[in-house]
């Protein structure tokens, strides 16, 4: 066995790298520190992550992820000083990295990547454990879903005793996932009046879990999260201990809902548009409750959340507005399709379509995207990205007409002719997947006009 | 104007790398030709008229949905069987693709039955083989293209000896990453791994199916040659996609 350094001395080291990283401006180093203490010593997770007073909680989830713990970590605030990878950074390096700038925090609030769920599980061995919901993405990298889903039923069954897991129990997977653990808790959605009229395209689990039958769906909201029961009786949504009810959606602009849970309701006003951003909310609330915040400051702390890194900004240039929405996978890009028909369709988009590692380097993807609302009043699409050809392609065959077309993949290009095309005082809308989204922010930053995003605060 | 009748097996099931991309590929260049593409689903218990149908399309499914329509489909072999003799084309891919040879046999020694459409059986390999992939294929001879693509599976496919591979490796993985041929080819069927979706960037392809379908919608031996179409977006991707497997298409090392 190699002699194990000791811990002061590493973190030392690895702080020390970031702060060369940020200096020399090669990135925010918000993952680079903890790839260092990974690469030294694994096992100083564990123990860093043991020292927390308060103890960890982790939230999981294809979808969500980044501003589900956003929003706990709002709510939390108050109480506790945190340390949390708000960045985004969310293997096991950049939870690595949040531990070691934890400095005086008392509780740890980490959003995991889905592969790396099950080691950090065990390192972390956390308090509480949020599971928002399993969407196909990135299939050349997880594997299929069914793959993800034991791996986690694996997880799960050896956290402590004492973790509590709050998971969404529209999620017919995350159901199975928690069915054999006592006092789990379910939270979701209960509002047919927002439902969709059926199951979209890329609806993935509608299978029963134990028997293979067709669930029949006494409402779909997103992908196929919904209330749903198998016709052969084998298995359905259980009752929601936490759920939003009495949904009110307001364009591109707020959501409204009201927030049930055994110690009372309270009315939720989000500054976020969206259905998927009430189950963000919701997912958040009910893990903040499991780590003991109160009912007031759960809806008080919801109502102050702006938005996370990347995934809904608006952002001002020079008399226009930027509106960036992050699309990543099938279920989350056509909640952002839903949101910005809602709220008016746009007759200008920029969609940047990248195939890093980040971004899926599978493209085939977008092709269960449902892009066809926002086809009729579509005057000009704006395809960047790396893959643009490809995206062009898929507006193509779904009925844009070509000439509505243009080709820019440099991202600086497609971004400078998108405001061209935007009159005084619009909103240009950019849909990039997530390593068009960091160039981009990077873009807007070498102009001066968003700051990079190391330098904010959540 | 014709009516080209497309049997879409499985959509519910079998449709994991947007499969439904290749379907409006299909029919979006029927129709810039005046041509109509009939859809229909056959799902499980369907039954199928062989004749009824000019192309036949499966797509991938993940290995739960496989094996959920395996039996399904054993049940409709027959008639499948009888309706590619009588000249219907057909495009499978991926988890279509292997339950168009004789079968599956998993990691664990389970096996999934398939019909026997194509001279090819698979077997679970210990890795997955993932990514880019690019191969050169001859339909029609003299006649050189490219297909560019992804490939995402575990199976490792094996050709029967003399079986006509879809074309030749030049990046990526293939059937089984040894063999340096990827596909197969019985007359008009085609058996693949390349999804992403296959048609839009290779849309060369896509116009094979379509005169091949056309050709049995006619009842003749010989495809009519279609009207040219600009396809230079469809250039363009293929391009990027081709370069992507030259630059870091999948394969084993050593």
């Amino acid at each position: 066995m190699r002699p194990r350094p000791p811990l002061a001395l590493e973190i030392a080291a690895a702080r020390g790298v970031a702060a060369l990283s940020r200096r020399l401006r090669v990135g925010g180093g918000t993952t680079i520190p903890g790839k260092l203490l990974a690469e030294l010593d694994r096992g100083a997770i564990d123990r860093l992550a043991a020292r927390l007073p308060a103890g960890t909680a982790v939230v999981s989830a294809t979808n969500g992820k980044t501003t589900t713990t956003a929003m706990a970590a709002e709510i939390l605030r108050p109480r506790h000083r945190l340390a949390h990878n708000r960045a985004g950074a969310n293997l096991v390096s950049g939870v690595a990295s949040a531990l070691l700038g934890a400095g005086d925090a008392d509780l740890g609030l980490f959003e995991v990547d889905e592969g790396a769920l099950p080691e950090l599980l065990r390192r972390l061995q956390p308090r509480a454990v949020c599971l928002g919901n399993l969407f196909r993405d990135q299939l050349d990298r997880y594997g299929e879903l069914e793959l993800v889903a034991e791996r986690w039923r694996a997880a799960v069954a050896e956290l402590p005793a004492a973790a509590r897991l709050v998971y969404n129990a529209d999620d017919p997977q995350l159901a199975a996932v928690a069915e054999a653990r006592v006092g789990s808790v379910a939270f979701g959605l209960d509002d047919p009046s927002v439902a969709r009229p059926s199951l979209q395209h890329a609806a993935d689990s509608k299978y029963c879990v134990h028997c293979g039958t067709p669930y029949l769906y006494a409402a779909a909201y997103v992908g196929h999260l919904g209330d749903y029961r198998c016709p052969r009786g084998d298995h359905e949504r259980p009752p929601l201990e936490v759920a939003a009810r009495a949904v009110s959606l307001h364009g591109l602009e707020r959501a409204a809902f009201r927030l049930d849970t055994p110690e009372g309701s309270r009315p939720v006003e989000l500054r976020l548009p969206g259905l998927y951003n009430v189950y963000n909310a919701v997912a958040a609330a009910a893990l903040a409750r499991a780590l003991g915040a109160k009912l007031d400051e759960i809806a008080s702390g919801l109502e102050r959340f702006s938005a996370a890194f990347g995934r809904f900004e608006r952002i001002d240039v020079g008399g226009k507005r930027i509106l960036l929405l992050l699309i990543k996978n099938p279920a989350g890009a056509n909640e952002a399709v839903r949101t910005l028909v809602d709220g008016g369709a746009p007759k200008v988009l920029v969609v940047a379509l990248n195939d890093e590692i980040a971004d899926g380097r599978d493209v085939s993807w977008i092709w269960d995207v449902d892009f066809e609302p926002l086809l009729p009043s579509l005057e000009t699409l704006v395809a960047g990205g790396g893959r643009a050809a490809e995206l062009a392609l898929r507006f193509r065959y779904g009925g844009l007409d070509q000439h509505a077309i243009e080709l820019e993949p440099d991202l600086g290009n497609a971004l400078d002719r998108g405001l061209e095309l935007t009159p005084d005082g619009g909103e240009l809308v950019l849909l990039p997947t997530y390593t068009a989204m960091l160039g981009l922010q990077r873009l807007l930053a070498s102009r001066g006009l968003a700051k990079p995003y190391w330098e904010r605060s959540a | 104007m014709t009516a080209i009748r497309v049997g879409h097996l499985y959509p519910d099931y079998l449709n994991i790398y947007a499969d439904r991309g290749n379907i409006a590929v299909l029919t979006q260049r029927a129709a810039w030709r005046g041509h109509e593409l009939q859809v229909s689903a056959l799902g499980m218990g369907d039954a199928i008229a062989p004749g009824e149908h000019d192309l036949y399309y499966v797509g991938g499914g993940q290995d739960r949905e496989q094996l959920l329509v395996a039996e399904d489909l054993v049940a409709k072999a027959e008639a499948l069987h009888e309706a590619v003799d009588r000249g219907a084309a057909a495009l499978a891919v991926c988890g279509g693709y292997q339950l168009f040879g004789r079968g599956y046999r998993g990691f664990h020694g389970e096996d999934m039955p398939g019909i026997g459409l194509l001279p090819l059986e698979t077997v679970a390999g210990d890795r997955r083989m993932i990514g880019d992939v690019l191969i050169a294929c001859e339909l029609e001879s003299g006649e050189r293209r490219t297909l560019a693509g992804f490939e995402n599976h575990v199976g490792r496919t094996h050709l029967d000896p003399g079986a006509e591979p879809l074309g030749r490796v030049l990046a990526g993985f293939g059937n089984d990453g040894e063999s340096g041929v990827e596909g197969c080819r019985a007359g008009r069927v085609i058996g693949t791994y390349l999804h992403g979706p296959l048609l839009p960037r290779n849309a060369w392809l896509a116009d094979w199916l379509l005169a091949q379908a056309l050709a049995h919608r006619v009842g003749s031996d010989e495809a009519p040659e279609l009207e040219p179409l600009p396809d230079e977006l469809e250039g363009q991707a293929h391009e990027v996609s081709a370069a992507r497997a030259r630059s870091r298409g999948g394969r084993f090392d050593g």
